[in-house]
């Protein structure tokens, strides 16, 4: 279709949620405003191709996405300082603890492979039914959930199982395990 | 390598533990991303959808990769 006034503003209206799903997949804010500006670019291009009622924010996913992956085939073999590109780009620096908190968090992201990370983004934080979220990856709905799960299950055990000595989790979660434990 | 299977083998042991721990999950990952949602729209991408138009061909597109989107 062609890009109207309401087209457009739809368009602008995904571009903070475009930016979000580069950033979690990329762990780098400046190649993630590259691959969010090249996705637009690439969408105000195909436009004619997006069908009018159809999910833009999910065609918008799809783009970048794919994007992406041509993308990191190719740098696979750079070494990032995700984290520390990552921090850059908030606004607010969290609190201290916040802020350890979240780079754990952010370091486990990052050692999940690749179809994980992007199945539980999509659903987990981008908010797409797993229907949405399998066409955007281009696979079964079985998969998906199977990728989410997976995914759930590898963070929680590098976050909050493996590394219980290590990292000292809170009192609530320590309660937990030593209530589990029996 | 940790093996992930053989701590989440016991069945029956883990609900209460997994629902917790989903749910910070769920958190952590919902804060991260919209930490940068509440950013909102940065100027570049303001001012490049304004600027584009779909009556005139745009001479910085196509020229970045050999994938196609599978959308044309």
């Amino acid at each position: 279709m062609p890009l109207t006034e309401s087209l457009r503003n739809d368009i602008l209206a995904a571009v903070p949620s475009l930016r979000a799903f580069a950033i979690s997949l990329s762990g780098n804010g400046d190649r993630a405003d590259d691959l969010v500006q090249e996705t637009l670019l690439r969408a105000l291009a195909n436009i004619d191709s997006f069908q009018p009622g159809s999910n833009l924010p999910a065609w918008l996913f799809t783009i970048l996405r794919n994007l992406f992956r041509s993308d990191y085939r190719k740098r696979r073999r750079e070494v990032e300082d995700a984290e520390g590109s990552y921090a850059k780009t908030l606004k607010t620096q969290p609190s201290q603890n916040a802020h350890l908190e979240f780079e754990e968090f952010r370091a486990a992201l990052d050692k999940l492979p690749q179809d994980q990370r992007e199945a539980l983004i999509l659903v987990g934080a981008s908010g797409f039914s797993y229907e949405d979220a399998a066409a955007i990856c281009g696979c079964a709905v079985g998969t998906i959930k199977s990728r989410v799960n997976r995914a759930r299950s590898k963070l929680s055990a590098l976050l909050y199982v493996e590394g219980a000595e290590d990292f000292g989790p809170d009192d609530t979660v320590r309660a937990v395990i030593g209530g589990s434990g029996g | 390598m940790k093996d992930v299977k053989s701590k989440n083998a016991a069945p029956g042991k883990q609900g209460g533990l997994n629902a917790e721990i989903q749910s910070r999950i769920g958190h952590q990952l919902r804060a991260m991303y919209d930490d940068v949602v509440r950013q909102g729209v940065p100027e570049r991408f303001a001012e490049l959808i304004r600027k584009l138009d779909a009556t005139e061909p745009n001479p910085h597109v196509g020229t970045t990769g050999e994938q196609d989107d599978g959308r044309s």
